[in-house]
């Protein structure tokens, strides 16, 4: 049982300063018989308390892992934690046509909501340098992991949370179709999907801002 | 009888009761819980009895402030009327919206926060847990990332006052329990790098969140300016990420998983990422650079003559404390110092202002914002070629405003400023 606690926390660390200049201020403060009833006075009456901490405050209780299984849907590009289940294009297109279609477009390009289809620029990544290209999951977005996460969370906006893990591998294979990115005869499942190679994967980059002069 | 004729008759026939007896009757008016209504103007409230105590107090009838809809109105976001708000803090219900999938209407007393993942011991938090732990207070903005994206234009709208330019942003004080607290409340592993935030709307909203930033400053807040957070603002609670953009501050939080790599969720790639000119998108673009905007005098606000006019505005940066906003009246050939007006805190409205004797000339007014990094508010070509005109997000250009000889005043950005 290795814990994070007071030694390692950044924050609870410049507390423990804090807390040993209150004390300090404390003790001026007192001898010179000062009521301690400004701001500072405040500040000192909270931090000199975290040095009183209890390693833990019993407040809370344990969840158990079925607890944990009902909230723990989400699963990233490695694909740990996927669910089981299949889907293959063909039956992704029909769940698209009942559940999805009425926003996103008999193709997936027409909206009224998020275009979800199209490769275009074929060729770069021009989205910074050109105003008004549409992003859509074939042009733009890094992981195809990201499509059964989202539908499993948010769609059909109407009925969240309502599809099968089946119906969501087959709306991401129609989709991912759509989008020219797998054959027609693909299944998607929990070792397929994350092997996915989208076409924006190597785009993103972490963010270089660090404040001072240089505006980036 | 309408309120106000009740109003009426009550002060005519106040000064000819006894004082129990107007007290009981006063009492009966608002009775039932009902909020006093608003009171009309008196000819002269010198001569009338003034309206009873109420339980809920009400703004005076000609201060009725609006969040803005857009037209027509969306069903994801309002923004904050900047224009129509005085000091730092913005009244909770002006504070704005954006929500992906409605405003949840959650029982606080169902509400759990799980946190869990790479922990030595994963828990589960009731709201009255988390009002128990040890409990903090800040006052700091929230700001969507995407706010301002009509400025980033070289042909932007004339017509706009600045809530409609920048009203995704607000302030308020919040209050909660400082995650590390939390954190260290489950013994969170210290190889943990990353937590999932998750929220319990019907977006599931969730963002990948640094376990340093959760260290740092973050809360799960439940209160905000002195009473339970609203609902829009993600009752019960929500995490607050002092600085960082608004969509990462997952509200109606209720999960917490940690880890040692990002989920890529949908917010944190497809959306909330901003291309760039060199071909690659900015990922994690959490921290909200410096910036301010003119919130008086501004469109739609005529000047109605010549003479000494106070130019005031909002400065934020989401590195620190703004320490300096410069002024313009004459489209940046000359730059003055504001006054700053207290308090000025860290990653929080800081407001400023400037006299100015207007000559009932045209003008061009600008402001622009420094922060204890030395960060300096860039212009819009400056930003354009650090980014590049298609980018998206963090759009802290400087704002210029248009003072025409007849005292109309426009947004400006369009105009080559």
């Amino acid at each position: 049982m290795s814990r994070f606690g007071l030694r390692l926390a950044p924050k609870n660390a410049t507390l423990r300063r804090f807390a040993f200049v209150g004390l300090l201020a404390v003790t001026t403060l007192v001898s010179y018989g000062c009521a301690p009833d400004t701001p500072n006075g405040e500040s000192r009456t909270v931090l000199s308390g975290t040095t009183e901490w209890p390693a833990s405050f019993a407040i809370g209780r344990d969840a158990t892992p079925a607890e944990i299984a009902v909230l723990d849907i989400d699963f990233g590009p490695d694909g740990a934690g996927a669910p089981p289940g299949s889907g293959s294009v063909a039956e992704g297109r029909l769940v698209y046509n009942v559940k999805c279609v009425s926003c996103h477009g008999i193709t997936g390009r027409e909206g009224p909501n998020d275009q979800l289809v199209g490769r275009d620029p074929r060729d770069g990544f021009p989205f910074g340098e050109t105003r008004g290209i549409r992003r859509t999951v074939g042009n733009y977005w890094p992981y195809a992991t990201t499509l059964f996460d989202y539908v499993k969370r948010a769609m059909p906006m109407t009925f969240p949370g309502s599809l099968t893990a089946d119906e969501i591998y087959a709306v991401a294979a129609y989709i991912l179709f759509l989008n020219e990115i797998i054959p027609e005869d693909a299944v998607m499942n929990a070792e397929t999907l994350p092997a996915v190679v989208m076409p924006a994967r190597d785009r993103f980059v972490p963010d270089n801002r660090v404040g001072g002069p240089e505006v980036r | 009888m309408s309120n106000i004729s009740r109003r009426a008759m009550l002060g005519a026939t106040g000064g000819l009761i006894a004082g129990g007896l107007l007290k009981t009757q006063a009492d009966a008016l608002t009775a039932g819980g009902e909020a006093a209504p608003p009171q009309a103007a008196q000819a002269d409230p010198t001569k009338m009895l003034g309206a009873p105590t109420s339980e809920l107090g009400q703004r005076a009838p000609g201060e009725q402030p609006r969040r803005g809809m857009g037209t027509p109105a969306p069903t994801s976001s309002s923004r904050t009327p900047l224009e129509q708000l005085r000091g730092i803090i913005t009244p909770s219900d002006l504070h704005f919206e954006r929500h992906h999938a409605g405003v949840p209407a959650i029982d606080p007393d169902r509400y759990e926060l799980l946190i869990h993942g790479m922990v030595d011991r994963p828990m589960t938090f009731t709201l009255d847990d988390l009002k128990r732990f040890p409990a903090e207070s800040r006052i700091c903005f929230v700001e969507c990332s995407g706010n301002g994206g009509a400025a980033y234009n070289r042909n932007a709208a004339r017509d706009r006052a600045p809530g409609q330019i920048d009203g995704l942003f607000s302030t308020s004080e919040w209050c909660g329990v400082a995650l590390s607290t939390l954190l260290r409340e489950v013994g969170i592993n210290r190889d943990a790098t990353w937590l999932l935030a998750e929220g319990g709307d019907a977006a599931l909203m969730s963002r990948s969140i640094p376990v340093e930033k959760a260290l740092d400053d973050a809360m799960i807040a439940y209160g905000q300016n002195g009473e339970a957070i609203r609902p829009e603002q993600g009752f019960p609670a929500r995490l607050l990420l002092p600085g960082w953009e608004g969509n990462a501050q997952v509200k109606w939080i209720r999960r917490l998983e940690a880890s040692d790599r990002p989920s890529m969720t949908r917010e944190e790639t497809s959306k909330y990422t901003d291309p760039l000119a060199d071909g690659t998108a900015r990922q994690f673009s959490f921290v909200i650079d410096a910036k301010s905007t003119i919130t008086f005098p501004a469109f739609p606000f005529v000047l109605p003559e010549q003479g000494w006019w106070e130019i005031r505005g909002v400065a934020w940066s989401g590195r620190g404390r703004i320490t300096r906003v410069e002024v313009t009246t004459n489209g940046g050939r000359t730059w003055e110092p504001a006054q700053l007006q207290e308090p000025v805190l860290s990653k929080c409205a800081t407001r400023f202002r400037h006299i100015w004797n207007w000559d009932g000339g045209e003008a061009l007014l600008m402001s622009r914002a420094i922060d204890e990094t030395g960060y300096v508010q860039p212009d819009l070509e400056t930003l354009m070629a650090a980014r590049g005109v298609g980018t998206s997000y963090h759009y802290n250009n400087i704002r210029p405003w248009k003072v025409e000889a007849d005292g109309r005043i426009f947004f400006a950005q369009g105009d080559g400023a």
